[in-house]
């Protein structure tokens, strides 16, 4: 039976308005996850970036003697509930330090009490109308600014917003991922190895590739629990220190970092095995000597992602006691420490409203190691993927 | 029906005529591989049947047969590559220098040492050139000082008749050759820790007319100083280079004869009808 082509594009019409249709679900589906996106990055932006400047104000510190007992005394009475006290502490310090300051009388910028920095961003703020009218009169004159916030990078957490910063939790992420990275990835790296090009296929390895797996998909709030019985109150790891944070965050990686380490031994095509084999390489030295380092920039990308994912994860660090208040950056990883997400946790939780800009603010920090963290991955495997 | 010819040992399945297949005595050559009995089973399924096969040093000895007919599965066994297939049972001998190579105490890393291997695919590691040749006489601490390496590595290429084309890019990666070129370095790979044997597997089947010209010279140079097995499907390729060849089928060796004999006035007659393309 001939159709001429008449007959047959009539037919097609449905099936091409089919696909056109389906084609506009698809874009639709992507400009709307585009549109979360953009929405959530404005967002954050809009309420992050402010936590990266913080009020300043100018004023006249008398170091008198009073001051040396009663900070307070040495500002002018109208600015004393303007400045932070976080600043005010300080001054006894310094003049112990530098006994040249006594008697003397200097302007100075100095940090402002956080109420301040919110009525100058326009916020909310608990300041009295006598109070407000002295402010508008500095910033009148110049004498009051927002400037950048390096408080905000240099201190740990403190329950003045304009005195907390994100370096605590940030030295506490750095020491706790080191840990996971040392523990998670050589065990990570030489259990695929061991899976992959050791073990036998038999049922014992089939039972725990699949436990692999699935120990991949547990919620993290178990892995907490977990570290909290196995390291906490077996081994005695002290509680809330980076080392305890970093050995759950371990056993949370350590799948992702065997799984991944397996795809990538796997794309190692056989013949580079047999060219060692043939040359009479022991299993060792073809694993050593060949198929490492090809796989190499898979089996990073793989552990960079499952650093990020440690990076991010809050669940198992409350349970090991790492969502803490921590004032101070910590030295070592037996310290009590706490970590980024947890640090934004800690602020979302906070009352006083000029909290809100510093969990946004953190929320930026977090987002913006995450992406370089992950852009690395990207790089790695791109530089060292071998053109063979 | 297997009959073992004396001393010599050459022995030869004539399933078609039911006559002993013989080959010429050759009074100077020295035997390198001895092969009894040999069956070899992938899981249910058997692949090699009664295997008996004498091989001679510094010979080339060509395997031809048809698809699956296990001419491959049996160069496997004579370094042990088949090892690495879980799956595979094997019984009878293989013997090298008065040795079981499949005997418990057999290390089959010392064994590949001494019996080297040509893929047919090209497999050059990925790393350069130079270190494609030094890496397994390293491995294997022949060389130590870097002078002796340089030197090794390119005697083993001139041997390869490789050194004139890459000598000015020792260190670019082996697989930025054509595939004539890797296939050669592969060659150099294999010789540069001096085995005794060399097994091609289909060496030239992944090449051009001209590069698998160029690697036939090359055998037949290889072997002043190599015993060679090679597998092969190219039956003109067994003609000219084989010094012996031995037809497979169906898991047996039918005819094992030198080349000429079997080529011209081949005894049995499959043998006959696979050489004139009846089938295969």
């Amino acid at each position: 039976m001939r159709q001429s082509f008449d007959e047959i594009s009539a037919q097609l019409k449905g099936r091409h308005r089919k696909s056109a249709r389906l084609k506009w679900m698809s874009m639709g589906a992507l400009g709307l996850a585009g549109l979360f996106l953009v929405f959530f990055f404005t967002d954050m932006l809009i309420k992050g970036l402010p936590a990266f400047q913080q009020a300043q104000i100018q004023v006249q510190v008398d170091y008198n003697e009073m001051a040396q007992e009663l900070p307070l005394a040495a500002v002018e009475e109208e600015m004393r509930p303007l400045v932070s006290r976080g600043y005010l502490r300080l001054i006894p310090g310094r003049m112990e330090k530098n006994p040249d300051l006594l008697g003397t009388t200097r302007m100075e910028w100095v940090l402002a009490d956080g109420q301040v920095d919110q009525y100058l961003k326009g916020h909310h703020s608990n300041l009295s109308g006598s109070e407000q009218s002295v402010v508008d009169e500095l910033a009148d004159n110049g004498r009051a600014e927002l400037k950048f916030n390096t408080t905000f990078f240099t201190r740990g957490d403190s329950k003045m917003p304009e005195l907390a910063g994100i370096a605590s939790a940030a030295m506490g992420t750095v020491m706790t991922l080191l840990v996971t990275l040392v523990v998670a990835f050589p065990i990570g790296v030489m259990t695929a190895v061991y899976l992959e090009e050791f073990a036998p296929d038999n049922r014992f390895t089939q039972i725990i590739e699949i436990n692999i797996n699935n120990l991949a998909a547990i919620p993290s709030i178990l892995f907490g629990l977990l570290g909290l019985a196995i390291f906490i109150n077996f081994f005695g790891v002290p509680r809330s220190s980076p080392l305890v944070g970093g050995l759950t965050l371990a056993l949370m990686t350590l799948p992702v970092i065997i799984i991944s380490t397996r795809t990538a031994l796997r794309s190692v095509p056989e013949d580079i095995r047999h060219a060692a084999f043939g040359v009479g390489c022991s299993r060792w030295q073809v694993v050593r000597d060949h198929v490492l380092p090809v796989s190499m920039p898979g089996i990073m990308t793989g552990s960079i992602i499952g650093l990020a994912q440690a990076m991010g994860e809050t669940a198992p660090l409350i349970i090991v006691g790492m969502v803490a208040f921590i004032p101070d950056v910590s030295a070592t990883v037996t310290e009590a420490a706490t970590v980024l997400p947890a640090q934004i946790f800690t602020w979302a939780g906070e009352p006083d409203r000029a909290f809100t800009e510093k969990t946004a603010g953190g929320i930026l920090v977090l987002l913006t190691i995450l992406i370089t963290l992950n852009a690395t991955a990207v790089v790695l495997r791109k530089k060292f993927e071998r053109r063979w | 029906m297997d009959m073992k010819v004396a001393d010599r040992g050459v022995t030869m399945s004539g399933h078609e005529t039911g006559q002993p297949v013989t080959r010429n005595e050759q009074a100077n050559h020295e035997l390198s591989i001895r092969v009894r009995d040999l069956n070899l089973w992938y899981g249910e399924t058997q692949a090699l049947k009664n295997i008996n096969i004498d091989v001679f040093q510094k010979d080339i000895t060509a395997l031809i047969g048809p698809s699956g007919c296990g001419k491959s599965t049996f160069l496997r066994c004579l370094n042990r590559m088949n090892d690495l297939i879980p799956s595979v049972k094997l019984e009878g001998l293989i013997e090298m220098d008065g040795r079981n190579v499949n005997e418990v105490k057999m290390d089959e890393v010392a064994l590949r040492r001494r019996v080297g291997m040509v893929f047919q695919k090209p497999n050059p590691f990925p790393k350069s050139i130079f270190e494609n040749v030094a890496y397994a006489p390293r491995m294997h601490d022949l060389v130590s000082r870097k002078a002796d390496q340089d030197e090794l590595v390119e005697q083993a290429l001139r041997d390869a008749g490789l050194w004139n084309e890459v000598k000015d890019k020792l260190h670019e990666p082996g697989t930025s050759l054509s595939g004539g070129q890797q296939q050669r370095l592969c060659i150099a790979r294999a010789i540069a820790v001096q085995p005794d044997v060399i097994l091609m597997d289909e060496p030239t089947s992944a090449l051009d007319p001209i590069s698998t010209a160029t690697i036939e010279d090359l055998m037949d140079k290889l072997k002043q100083q190599f015993t060679i097995i090679t597998v092969t499907h190219n039956m003109q390729q067994a003609a000219r280079v084989a010094d012996y060849t031995a037809f497979f089928h169906l898991g047996e060796i039918v005819e094992y004869n030198d080349t000429k004999t079997m080529f011209a006035n081949p005894h049995t007659k499959k043998a006959e009808d696979y050489i004139t393309g009846r089938y295969g």
